[in-house]
């Protein structure tokens, strides 16, 4: 402060400063109940999530049975003369992108993360930090837009020159399986270093006084010690694979079909949910109002996912703090 | 980290000495997992190398001053990106201006004043759940609650409440020039009649004899013929068939014309990104408010400051910096979030730049995901190019984001 120090309370209460503690007080409590309001608001942003989307599938389950809805193992509501609501292709189409998305990051993200906390030296670290910062801080549409011109042609020229066939066609569900995977790679990475890094020195002082190399106590105390954290990670890193949208409408395809095979074009619900909003249906029709049911389906998936893994990590963070 | 012993043994000199076979194993093992290690995680900055240089390569020769300076078109080679580019500034700073106070608020209530009680741990669960949802759900969010206000106030095309503005019924003329008829609201057919007072839009010659449309509206009285086939050919004048329905509605938006409900305008468009980055702004805020040492909220109870005055004159002017970062952080998000924008049904083809937080946009990763949908190279390349100019835009975002972090981030201990 420029001023010269107030000496004097009068002085001080000349300027306008607090007359009492009594107003001091209340404006406290006012503060406290705006940041209140401020922070009830995200409890609304939930509410009127799960509102919305239970009327609207309500209203779509009013034309279209329940029973079908949950257990039909067909969904074609845009083309051919019989429309059929059966939800499994389209979660089929999820789980096999995610799976595919998984089967690549999973282990790598761990190795990746056991790499930087164990092994990295400093400089390593200093070039790989930013790369999965970076890497993560990229669009998906642009993740999206690799799928269709990087890894696409790469697996059609695989499949040719394994199978001699043209396996893979323009769209397939490997191809946004590994761009998904890609686009979740830094998540794992990021969330299981934490888990790792959060375990005692302790522990692989032990470790390493009983004889370890390094392998022995990343593989056999450090791991094992954070296996909850790396769950945790694992299952963030699912959420957001599961709601992924603009990387599996580009590759994917548009075609929803129960398959496990990887070549295969699926439609996610995400997918289905892009092909509706972006008006291949009439904004009234019962086509439309599928696909709130759709993301009904979704919310409920990823929300059973993130709430799991916050379990876990709540958990875990409980056992070292 | 302290050097393990494992590592300074060199597992031939282990044999040498005759120590168990399983030590000089085990070190081998360790070897392998390690060169392991190396080769994988190189997987990151291959994949990293390769985006990178597919999109360089498919999108620098496409790049030009003009790419960025056109409208999009049906023709590739005029396409440019101004109005996506447009739109994203746009649509992150209303995001910014609602998400990063609600966002700060609610991290500073769960942080310094929350009591340990159930709703807190409600809040919080909620929260990190909220951060879980995937973002084509918040998109279904802002159609039903901004863009259509849940159909209780009219259409979007129709909106029941519009304050500020001035509706036009347009009409052609025999002339095909556009006449305008001032009418009450988008509801409303203006009944025809000779004699009615239109609306002409001035237009002047060019130094090089192109025709130059001012903003600037003349009132022409309007000639109605029954006859089109021998109507004389003369401004005004409108066939009697064509005197029915106007061909379209027109608004006139000064900056604060406001409809309800929303539509899909920015303003639909920024609230809803509003929604996607909240949970991560109320997180990383979180995030910088507990990194504060307690000791400098000790200090200031001490001297006898509320906790008002703590949270405003200590905690938050020290937890700044790292918010700024954050919140910079999540409006880079934003920017490239697709699927919300897609979901509210923006126009795809958009040739104005948005001039108050009415008018419709569109955003540079749906017109990048348009481009990458479609399968001539020619417009492939096109999304390749938009995606360097997104990238550019993210990599400014990152600049100002390390810059404050560097500027204002002082050594709180």
């Amino acid at each position: 402060m420029s001023e010269a120090a107030p000496t004097d309370m009068n002085e001080v209460r000349g300027r306008g400063r607090p007359k009492s503690r009594v107003l001091q007080a209340s404006w406290d409590v006012f503060a406290r109940t705006a940041l209140l309001g401020c922070a009830c608001f995200s409890i609304l942003i939930t509410a009127l999530i799960i509102g919305i989307l239970a009327y609207e599938t309500s209203r779509f389950l009013a034309e279209v049975s329940v029973v079908d809805f949950l257990t039909g193992l067909e969904w074609n509501p845009l083309l051919g003369e019989e429309k059929h609501f059966g939800i499994w292709p389209l979660i089929a189409g999820t789980l096999l992108v995610t799976l595919v998305a998984a089967i690549f990051a999973l282990p790598i993200g761990l190795v990746t993360a056991i790499f930087l906390s164990e092994y990295a030296p400093a400089r390593l670290r200093s070039v790989l930090k930013p790369v999965l910062e970076v890497l993560a801080g990229i669009p998906t549409v642009v993740y999206g837009f690799f799928a269709v011109i990087v890894i696409t042609p790469s697996l059609q020229w695989l499949g040719k020159l394994v199978s001699g066939e043209a396996v893979f066609g323009p769209y397939s569900a490997a191809s946004a399986g590994i761009a998904v995977g890609i686009m979740i790679l830094p998540i794992v990475t990021s969330l299981s270093e934490d888990a790792i890094r959060a375990v005692p020195k302790g522990l692989r002082d032990g470790a390493y006084a009983l004889g370890s190399t390094r392998f022995d106590a990343s593989a056999k105390v450090v791991v094992p010690a954070a296996l909850s954290g790396i769950m945790a990670s694992y299952l963030l890193a699912i959420t957001r694979a599961v709601g992924e949208t603009m990387i599996v409408a580009l590759a994917a395809g548009g075609l929803a079909q129960l398959t496990i095979l990887p070549w295969e074009q699926v439609q996610t619900m995400t997918a289905y949910m892009v092909q509706i909003f972006l008006g291949d249906a009439p904004a009234t029709g019962v086509e439309f109002k599928s696909s709130f049911a759709v993301a009904g389906i979704l919310f409920l998936m990823t929300f059973l996912l993130t709430f799991t893994g916050y379990r876990i990590l709540a958990r875990f963070r409980e056992e070292y703090e | 980290m302290s050097q393990p012993p494992g590592q300074h043994l060199d597992f031939r000199e282990l044999v040498e000495r005759g120590e168990p076979r399983q030590i000089a194993k085990r070190v081998r093992l360790d070897r392998g997992f390690y060169l392991m290690c190396m080769a994988i995680t190189m997987i990151a900055v291959i994949a990293l190398l390769v985006l990178l240089g597919s999109i360089l390569i498919n999108g620098i020769p496409g790049l030009s001053w003009s790419f960025v300076t056109n409208f999009t078109s049906r023709d590739p080679g005029k396409a440019g990106i101004l109005a996506p580019l447009a739109g994203s500034i746009w649509i992150s700073a209303i995001c910014a201006v609602v998400a990063l106070p609600v966002g700060v608020a609610t991290a500073l209530y769960l942080e310094e004043f929350a009591a340990r009680n159930r709703f807190t741990n409600l809040l919080r669960l909620n929260i990190s759940n909220l951060a879980g949802v995937p973002s084509i759900v918040y998109g279904i969010l802002g159609l039903t609650l901004f863009v259509r206000m849940f159909g209780l106030a009219g259409t979007t095309q129709d909106p029941a409440l519009e304050i500020g503005g001035e509706t036009y019924a347009m009409y052609y003329d025999v002339t095909g020039e556009p006449l305008r008829v001032p009418v009450e609201n988008r509801s409303v057919t203006p009944t025809l009649e000779t004699g009615t007072i239109a609306y002409m839009q001035r237009v002047l010659d060019g130094p090089d004899g192109e025709l130059i449309f001012t903003d600037h509206w003349e009132p022409i009285p309007l000639t109605i013929v029954e006859d089109s086939a021998n109507a004389p050919l003369a401004n005004g004048v409108i066939p009697a068939v064509d005197a029915g329905l106007p061909v379209d509605y027109e608004v006139e938006k000064p900056w604060y014309y406001v409809q309800f409900p929303f539509g899909q305008t920015v303003l639909a468009g920024g609230l809803t990104l509003m929604l996607v980055v909240l949970p991560i702004v109320i997180i990383s805020s979180q995030e910088a408010i507990r990194s504060v040492p307690g000791s400098l909220r000790s200090g200031s109870f001490a001297m006898g400051a509320t906790r008002l005055q703590t949270v405003s004159r200590v905690t938050l002017p020290a937890s700044i910096p790292m918010i700024m970062t954050g919140a910079i952080l999540a409006m880079s998000r934003a920017i490239g979030e697709a699927a919300p924008i897609l979901v509210l049904g923006v126009a795809l083809f958009i040739t104005d730049v948005p001039q108050t937080l009415m008018d419709p946009f569109t955003v540079l990763p749906m017109q990048i995901y348009n481009w990458s949908a479609r399968f001539q190279p020619e417009f492939r390349a096109l999304a390749a190019s938009g995606i360097i100019v997104l990238l550019f835009v993210l990599l400014a975002f990152n600049a100002i984001a390390i810059t404050i972090r560097q500027r204002f981030s002082r050594p709180l201990q």
